[in-house]
């Protein structure tokens, strides 16, 4: 019996017939992982937590040895359904679209959503229905920010996506939100190293954290379920989820069900009879589409008043660089160097994280900020080589008819050095656009992002991907043409 | 005899004038005396200094030694001048160059609007009335609304000399004003440059051309490696 499944797994996972695999690739996400997956804090190389150990169990079991994957959570079932490794586990939820769109094992732990807020709340916003108008933080992609999405229509609530588990916590701390509505497994580990919130004993929702594997998949998935029927049998499961803390009475009962062949729903509390993932793809995308809408004028307006901002100090900057001080000059290039140097997602966590503890900014504001500040560097070096590219004979003839160096720079040099800059200043407008997707991991809400949650409840990138691509060049094709007019313009009128 | 005096006034004074860009010496000692409602043609192979002793009396390029007095106002060598005394300086000098250096973005008459009206304060009705008289002096008030690069190399020179004019100095230098004319257009220079004398001011042509020096001038003095070497 069992050969008869390993052999099927290794056709249907269409590896060599003849040699059968001695890797079993697993894929998580150690970022914020704990206790799920996280690095070895005395072996940063290494990962540990409970989904390590039960990939190590059912490696050992499979005959085959255990390889991590390192992949981003919200691309884990993208990622699988392309092959890059054999099964995800990494906290990942029991949902109607992986059910629809992947091979999911059978649930191997249940968890309650729980509301967390900070302990002088604790007796006043109790449940969604408090949180009017209040901030809700979570993590993208997941039941609870579902749930926070309901509620943001139900209650009124507004619903915050995060990338990652940790900094909702800390931003709930510091009273950037108001709430947080995550797995009990994650609040009560972040609570034994964070102070300052309560748990709140009510339960928003019940799920359960699976396997995923690729749809092809489904023998390997067969003998996985076997194992892990087994551990929990056996009791392997539960000495697992005792070491990392996390056993309790929830577990006995649902194995019970499970092995007594009931069937699990996937989630509970959360009506998901209107998931997406059950929708035709058109119904799916009608649906989806005014928030993709909603999405792309939070790209334009913060890709906009970002430009209008990062010209502003560019000018300043390229101003200075031209006519300051010595000491003026250097500072203002190492600004522009180290702005251009580094990566500007280093930027952003920097603005928004790093400096929380001395200047709280809005997630928005230091979105706009940290854009404008690194393509200010970028646009300043436009405007200096502008500047520099007026012939000087037109500022001394301007100097000699009394024109102080404030009003040759505004009258004569300025404006003919715009001219200059305004079409490589356009294509920066379009590379900013497009760059403005990073801010989602300041929990800005804009297109990309938008579209990245569309296509995780979807179960595929097609659609969204298309309707994002038509988004972005709706936006960024009238801007294209009219940096090709000035171009055409200014060129004819040289000639 | 108030005209008489005033004619043989002295208004502009070099003295003594040195200047070194690096190890090259430029100047090395100039001295000369320009006197109101004189046509003063410097003269003098490349490199002899021409453009430079323009360019120092325009007060655009430090000299380290000597002295220039423009009707009142005095550069000293070595000291860099204050912005007042630049000010009051191109109050006096008026300065056109030998590629015009007209502002590319502004029509001709915008050019020649622009300093009086934000340098001088002049009201910028009467600038453009004013501006629209100086071009039809000098036969180019058609042209009012072209830009630089749509005006011929003739056309260009008399809008930057119609530029210079618009603030109204004394002294007006003017760097190879011949260098790109035909003989009409030279002989149509010379004659313009005639009828300014005759409104008593007072011109210093840096030139290559003999021909013409010799023909409108009223005085040439020969430069040669920075001093002077025939007045």
């Amino acid at each position: 019996m069992y050969d008869a499944y390993v052999r099927g797994v290794y056709d249907a996972a269409s590896l060599s017939a003849a040699e059968p695999p001695k890797i079993f690739r697993w894929a998580g996400d150690p970022e914020g992982g704990a206790p799920f997956v996280e690095a070895d804090p005395s072996r940063p190389d290494e990962v540990v937590g409970f989904d390590v150990e039960i990939a190590d169990l059912l490696a050992r079991n499979l005959g085959r040895t255990p390889q991590f994957v390192n992949i981003t959570f919200t691309s884990i079932d993208q990622s699988i359904a392309r092959g890059d490794a054999d099964i995800g586990m990494s906290g990942l939820e029991d949902t109607p679209a992986r059910r629809t769109t992947l091979a999911v094992t059978m649930a191997y732990y249940e968890f309650r959503e729980v509301l967390s807020v900070r302990d002088a709340d604790a007796s006043r916003l109790r449940t969604l229905a408090d949180l009017r108008g209040k901030r809700v933080a979570t993590l993208g992609g997941t039941i609870a920010y579902e749930i926070l999405l309901r509620a943001e229509r139900d209650h009124g609530i507004r619903a915050v996506s995060y990338e990652d588990d940790v900094h909702p916590y800390s931003d709930l701390v510091i009273g950037r939100v108001d709430a947080v509505l995550l797995d009990n497994v994650l609040a009560e580990r972040r609570q034994r190293t964070m102070q300052g919130f309560t748990i709140q004993p009510q339960t928003v929702a019940i799920g359960h954290y699976v396997g995923v594997l690729a749809p092809g998949n489904g023998p390997l998935r067969d003998t996985i379920n076997e194992i892990l029927r087994s551990a929990m049998r056996d009791g392997t499961l539960q000495r697992i989820f005792t070491k990392w803390r996390v056993w309790n009475d929830d577990q006995p009962k649902l194995y019970a069900r499970l092995l007594a062949g009931e069937p699990v729903e996937p989630v509970t509390g959360l009506d998901t009879s209107v998931s997406v993932a059950t929708m035709t793809k058109w119904e799916a995308a009608r649906r989806y589409f005014p928030s993709l809408l909603r999405a792309s004028l939070v790209t334009i307006v913060l890709s906009c008043l970002s430009m209008a901002l990062a010209v502003a100090i560019g000018v300043m900057i390229a101003t200075g660089r031209v006519y300051g001080a010595r000491p003026v000059r250097a500072a203002l290039l190492g600004y522009v160097e180290l702005m251009r140097g580094t990566p500007i997602l280093l930027q952003l966590f920097v603005l928004y994280y790093g400096l929380a503890a001395a200047i709280r900014l809005p997630a928005f504001a230091a979105a706009l900020l940290g854009l404008a500040l690194n393509y200010a560097a970028y646009e300043s070096e436009i405007y200096r080589a502008a500047l520099e590219a007026i012939p000087p004979g037109q500022l001394e003839a301007a100097r000699t008819l009394g024109l102080s160096e404030r009003q040759v720079l505004r009258l004569v040099r300025g404006p003919q050095a715009f001219r200059l800059a305004l079409a490589p200043m356009t294509n920066d407008f379009v590379a900013l656009l497009k760059d403005s997707s990073l801010v989602s991991v300041l929990t800005v809400l804009e297109l990309t992002k938008e579209t990245q949650i569309f296509a995780t409840n979807l179960g595929s990138w097609v659609l969204p991907g298309s309707l994002c691509a038509a988004l972005y060049l709706a936006m960024s094709l009238p801007l294209a043409a009219l940096a090709r007019r000035l171009e055409r313009r200014w060129k004819s009128s040289a000639a | 005899m108030e005209i008489i005096r005033r004619m043989s006034e002295v208004l502009v004074n070099i003295d003594g004038v040195e200047l070194r860009r690096g190890a090259r010496v430029v100047l090395a000692g100039v001295t000369c005396d320009i006197r109101r409602g004189e046509l003063v043609a410097i003269m003098g192979p490349s490199g002899s200094g021409k453009t430079t002793i323009l360019r120092a009396i325009a007060g655009l390029e430090p000299f380290q030694a000597g002295r220039i007095a423009v009707d009142g106002v005095t550069l000293d060598g070595g000291a860099v001048p204050t912005v007042a005394t630049l000010r009051e300086l191109r109050r006096k000098v008026g300065m056109v160059f030998q590629f015009h250096c007209l502002f590319e973005h502004l029509t001709a008459l915008q050019n020649i609007c622009l300093a009086p009206v934000h340098a001088h304060r002049v009201d910028p009705q009467a600038a453009k009335a004013r501006a629209h008289e100086l071009l039809r002096t000098f036969g180019v008030d058609h042209r009012a609304d072209a830009l630089p690069r749509q005006l011929s190399g003739g056309e260009a020179q008399r809008v930057a000399i119609a530029r210079a004019l618009a603030v109204d100095p004394p002294v007006l230098l003017m760097d190879e004003p011949t260098a790109s004319l035909d003989p009409a257009r030279r002989a149509e220079l010379g004659e313009l440059l005639h009828g300014l004398l005759r409104q008593h001011r007072t011109l210093v042509v840096a030139t290559h051309d003999e021909e013409f020096a010799r023909e409108f001038a009223t005085r040439i003095v020969r430069l040669r490696d920075g001093v002077v070497i025939e007045d």
